[in-house]
């Protein structure tokens, strides 16, 4: 086994007394003492996150936006305001999802795409074998840090600490991001995270990423590790790559179809066929669970519904929703209120079928 | 979190108290909480419940994952801590003052083929 890479920020982590774990090759914070205590802190106030580990690409020429609307499932060509941001998964020949990413526009000369950290060198592979043919080239950003300050007090928070932000970033909506010149660089701020609440992603310099993140402290932002993170993009309903949906999974199967735009019955990306072929209409479908019986649901426990059986995808303890809630892949026809049995070690436990947005904004939406 | 020396630990960290009339009180240690992280889940054994040594008799669950809960000798579960269940977070707030359950050991000789602080602190 190869030695786990460390962020910018390790150091930093490490003097909070976070408990430090091998993620996806990355050794990272699970947490700084208590999960529970920075899930709550980002529902109700501000958390921040190291997300380094995720994997920047620059996407520069001319060819830049023929060879996004060729890559990738939702269709570029939608960002027209400089900064704005478009997630989108990118797919194989057969529409399994290879990653699931954000790109942001700066011009249709220039984009910038973020990935995740467990498939970067997969997914560089993937982009530069499809790059052929299309006037572009990508360059890996390893040079930038990022730190997302998420919470309804996170946007407030980070202009106390970086006041001279506050001018360029305060009129940004959702999904939009604005480049920030600083002396040490440029940042881009964007209003974007993986958390369900307001706040911003910021990647910076790496170089400048321990003064940034001490700067956000000392303005009470508490850090916050991988299981607050991931607790509470499972409240949010949002997936996880590699483990709600892989290559195996079309985007109709993840919940995802709103990311796939047909509009254009010109553009040809990659995967389209099948997606529009046979796999236009899948046998399965993607669901939120909330466990009615006590206990906790995990990952890969079998779901026992009326038309067939199905598989949690993801499963924990909601802190906000203080009962477990999970991701699952149920059949298609199973609707929403309905009761299912899902099985824990030796018992059948009750769960209620449920649209998979269990918390978001501070708030249960259960 | 030193470990209490008037208790007896095993190897899957639990720790067991002999009391006077010779039950066994039974939890799990500093140790274990600290790497299960915030505990929000217990499953204990009904009481009469027949355990072999090292049978898996009870579950803790944390926000990170599932763990068994083993029997460190054959006995009989005499009672279960039904405020631990009600909330699993005092196993975090004090993981040796937060009892899971108690038996009745078939053999009392059995318990003192467990472990005692030292040995315990020196298999961590």
């Amino acid at each position: 086994m190869t030695t786990p890479q460390r962020t910018p920020l390790f150091a930093s982590h490490v003097a909070a007394h976070g408990k430090m774990v091998d993620f996806a090759g990355w050794e990272m914070p699970i947490n700084y003492g208590s999960q529970i205590e920075e899930h709550h802190a980002v529902r109700k106030d501000a958390g921040m996150f190291d997300v380094s580990h995720m994997c920047a690409l620059d996407l520069v020429g001319p060819g830049a936006l023929p060879f996004l609307r060729h890559l990738l499932a939702n269709d570029c060509s939608k960002l027209v305001l400089p900064g704005k941001a478009l997630y989108s998964c990118m797919l194989n020949q057969d529409a399994g999802v290879i990653d699931d990413l954000i790109v942001y526009y700066f011009t249709p000369e220039h984009y910038r795409i973020v990935v995740n950290a467990g498939t970067a060198e997969k997914d560089i592979a993937w982009m530069r074998q499809q790059l052929n043919g299309f006037d572009a080239h990508i360059t890996v950003r390893r040079d930038l840090a990022m730190i997302a300050v998420q919470g309804p007090n996170a946007r407030e928070r980070f202009w106390s600490a970086f006041p001279v932000a506050r001018a360029r970033t305060v009129m940004l909506e959702n999904f939009q991001a604005a480049e920030w010149r600083t002396d040490d660089g440029m940042w881009l701020i964007a209003r974007t995270g993986y958390t369900g609440e307001d706040g911003f992603e910021i990647s910076l310099p790496a170089d400048y990423a321990a003064t940034a993140w001490k700067a956000l402290l000392d303005v009470g932002v508490k850090p916050c590790g991988l299981g607050a993170r991931d607790t509470l993009r499972l409240e949010a309903g949002m997936n996880l790559y590699g483990q709600d949906m892989d290559e195996s999974i079309s985007p109709y199967e993840a919940g995802l179809k709103w990311t796939v735009d047909l509009k254009d019955a010109a553009r040809d990306f990659v995967g389209k066929s099948a997606l529009v072929g046979r796999r236009s209409t899948p046998a399965v479908r993607f669901a939120g669970l909330l466990l009615l019986d006590k206990g906790v649901l995990r990952a890969h426990q079998k779901v026992i519904t009326a038309l067939g059986d199905g598989e949690t995808t993801s499963g924990s303890f909601s802190p906000t929703l203080q009962q477990s809630i999970a991701l699952a892949r149920i059949p298609a026809g199973v609707e929403n209120g309905s009761v299912v049995d899902v099985e824990i070690r030796d018992k059948k436990l009750k769960a209620k079928v449920v649209k998979p947005s269990f918390a978001r904004n501070g708030a249960s939406l259960i | 979190m030193s470990n209490p020396t008037n208790l007896k630990y095993t190897a899957s960290h639990e720790w067991i108290r002999t009391e006077a009339d010779g039950t066994l009180t039974i939890g799990v240690t500093d140790h274990a909480q600290e790497a299960l992280g915030d505990v929000v889940f217990l499953e204990l054994p009904d009481a009469g419940r027949k355990l072999a040594a090292e049978e898996a008799c009870a579950v803790i669950e944390s926000v990170k994952a599932a763990s068994d809960i083993y029997a460190p000798v054959a006995g009989e579960v005499i009672e279960s801590n039904q405020a631990a269940a009600d909330a699993p977070e005092s196993v975090n707030a004090d993981a040796f003052g937060t009892w899971l359950f108690k038996i009745k050991p078939d053999n009392v000789g059995d318990v003192a083929k467990l472990m005692d602080a030292a040995a315990y602190e020196a298999s961590l």
